[in-house]
């Protein structure tokens, strides 16, 4: 690899050990992947301050050794469980394991936002931004609806980035690598299909046929947020490891098919979608049987955002939650605080929801007693759900989640 | 038989080859503490990946398999190397880190179709550096397979 000055001062020790450690092992990445040189970034987001095992903190405290100090605005993604509230998991020894990986990973300098949905942040990356993103939905978001530049990066390769303030121009970091090769026609929202099941069930569609290409959407709705966006993406990244899509005539790399192809949109295979096929995927992912008692609700994978939880205030105000239903709202500390200061939030507590920061409720279980099935509009939530914590789902758009939280049917 | 495969990260092993019929995530795919293949919906769910050569035709899944593999190697139960057809930049470097960080090395290369269709099940498989390396060329591994040991000698 071609090494610029700041490299070799890197690689020297001039900013100090951990930075030093960090080079070795991203040169030793870049060289084998075939890179050419390195890139600066101005930010990174780590996945790598999530508790998998004593081994976690055993990597950071390494660096927390050798004085590290990240050299870029740093984030850090989801927790595996919320540790401002360890009564929801009983006395699991997890809680304090995850504060003190935490931890280590805020003395070298990272922003404890412990969220899954850095891009609902006020500072964000904008187009042509090179970032180091690790987690999966938002390495989609960044890529396809900020036109930032991230490239599937794993617990590890993110801190170290962010400890050097390079990395190795590999991927999506290259604009020719950026180009459409798949083109995908996509049916309308309709009756059959609840706008947020929609993006959801097109989201998993998409990454399931994309099979390494990065697709060209077409026919989605010219009135995306990015909430839509968001449950796309997640959905995308699930089913196939989905790194980047363009959305025709709405995401910032693709005002048409001709620039989302980078001017050869004839050398892509094109397929249709149908509307049967995301009903019949749809199926595939309800375990649970239509009219089997549900146990909990569980909302915001990714992250809850702000408009998201205002809606969903709107559609329970007045209304009363079956005592016998849990209902999770999974939100970043950030969208929590901010929405304490509004009257949306007090609708919410009212009714009766329970919000979980930090985490996301299909890794480690916060169920009062054990439950059995579970009720969701999130398609990232219903593809990891079921393995994770043995249970079955039951998907459907946020009306009917909120109509089965006060019916209980 | 002998294959030639492209170093991604350089090493030793010797051990049972496991070949999977699908791409595996490590996070949520394997049990951290047996190295139990226990995604329900995978071809190979049971198979023990701890100390075998595992062979995949890609890795799958989440940012976390770099952790799930440091985790799996801190419990002396990751697999001595990996083969892949597509490289992996997660599972990369969870296997650079552990090198520092536990000081076993996991080695790592890529394998191309026709070789990987000629990999049979369970050979004993050892995998060394390449003896003629040249600084401006690729590194290198060598893969030496031989047939499963009849059974009289396996116990």
């Amino acid at each position: 690899m071609h090494l610029e000055p700041i490299d070799c001062d890197i690689e020297a020790g001039g900013l100090g050990a951990a930075a030093a450690q960090a080079f070795q092992w991203q040169k030793a990445y870049g060289e084998a992947l075939g890179a050419e040189r390195f890139i600066s970034i101005s930010g990174a987001h780590v996945d790598a301050c999530m508790y998998h095992g004593l081994s976690s903190l055993d990597f950071v405290s390494h660096l927390n050794r050798l004085g590290g100090r990240v050299r870029v605005p740093t984030t850090l993604n989801a927790a595996i469980l919320d540790v401002h509230q360890p009564a929801l998991y009983g006395d699991d020894d997890r809680v304090e394991k995850q504060k003190a990986l935490t931890q280590r990973y805020v003395e070298l300098g990272c922003v404890p936002t412990m969220t899954c949905a850095p891009y609902q942040r006020m500072v964000r990356p904008s187009v042509g931004d090179h970032v180091v993103w690790a987690e999966s939905n938002a390495i989609v978001f960044a890529n396809s609806v900020l036109g930032a530049r991230t490239d599937r990066y794993g617990d590890f390769a993110d801190i170290c980035a962010a400890l050097t303030g390079r990395t190795p121009e590999l991927g999506l970091h290259v604009a020719r690598n950026r180009a459409a090769t798949l083109i995908i026609e996509l049916p309308s929202p309709s009756t059959c299909l609840p706008r947020d099941i929609y993006f959801g069930l097109v989201g998993y569609c998409v990454g399931s046929q994309s099979d390494g290409h990065i697709p060209a959407l077409l026919g989605l709705p010219a009135d995306a947020t990015e909430d839509d966006l968001k449950s796309l993406g997640a959905a995308a990244a699930s089913a196939g490891g989905l790194a980047m899509f363009h959305g025709v005539g709405i995401t910032p790399e693709a005002p048409d098919l001709e620039i989302a192809c980078q001017d050869n949109p004839r050398a892509c295979r094109a397929i249709t979608v149908r509307e049967a096929q995301l009903l019949e995927i749809w199926e595939g992912l309800n375990t649970a049987d239509t009219g089997e008692e549900i146990d909990a609700i569980c909302l915001g994978a990714p992250h809850f955002s702000l408009a998201e939880c205002e809606q969903l205030a709107q559609l329970l105000s007045g209304e009363t939650k079956r005592a016998d239903v849990e209902f999770f709202v999974s939100v970043s500390r950030e969208t929590l605080a901010q929405l304490q200061t509004g009257t949306a939030y007090q609708t919410l507590v009212n009714f009766g929801v329970q919000f979980v920061t930090d985490t996301c409720t299909y890794i480690v279980p916060a169920f009062k007693k054990g439950a059995r099935r579970v009720m969701t509009n999130s398609v990232k939530w219903a593809h990891y759900g079921p393995a994770n914590l043995g249970l079955e789902v039951r998907l459907a758009g946020l009306e009917a989640c909120v109509e089965t939280g006060c019916e209980g049917t | 038989m002998r294959i030639q495969c492209r170093s991604l990260l350089s090493g030793q092993a010797y051990g049972s080859l496991l070949k999977l019929g699908a791409p595996l995530s490590f996070w949520g795919g394997v049990d951290l503490k047996t190295a139990t293949i226990c995604d329900a919906f995978h071809p190979n769910k049971g198979a023990r990946i701890g100390g075998s050569i595992l062979a995949m035709p890609a890795a799958r899944g989440s940012s976390s398999a770099s952790s799930a593999l440091l985790e799996l190697v801190r419990a002396g139960a990751a697999p001595s190397a990996i083969l892949l057809c597509q490289s992996d930049p997660i599972l990369l470097i969870g296997a650079i880190v552990a090198r520092d960080i536990y000081n076993v090395t996991i080695p790592m290369a890529l394998i191309s179709p026709a070789d990987w269709s000629a990999l049979g099940h369970a050979d004993t498989a050892t995998l060394v550096p390449s003896a003629d390396d040249q600084p401006e060329k690729q590194p290198q591994l060598l893969l030496d397979l031989a047939p499963p040991r009849p059974l009289s000698q396996q116990l």
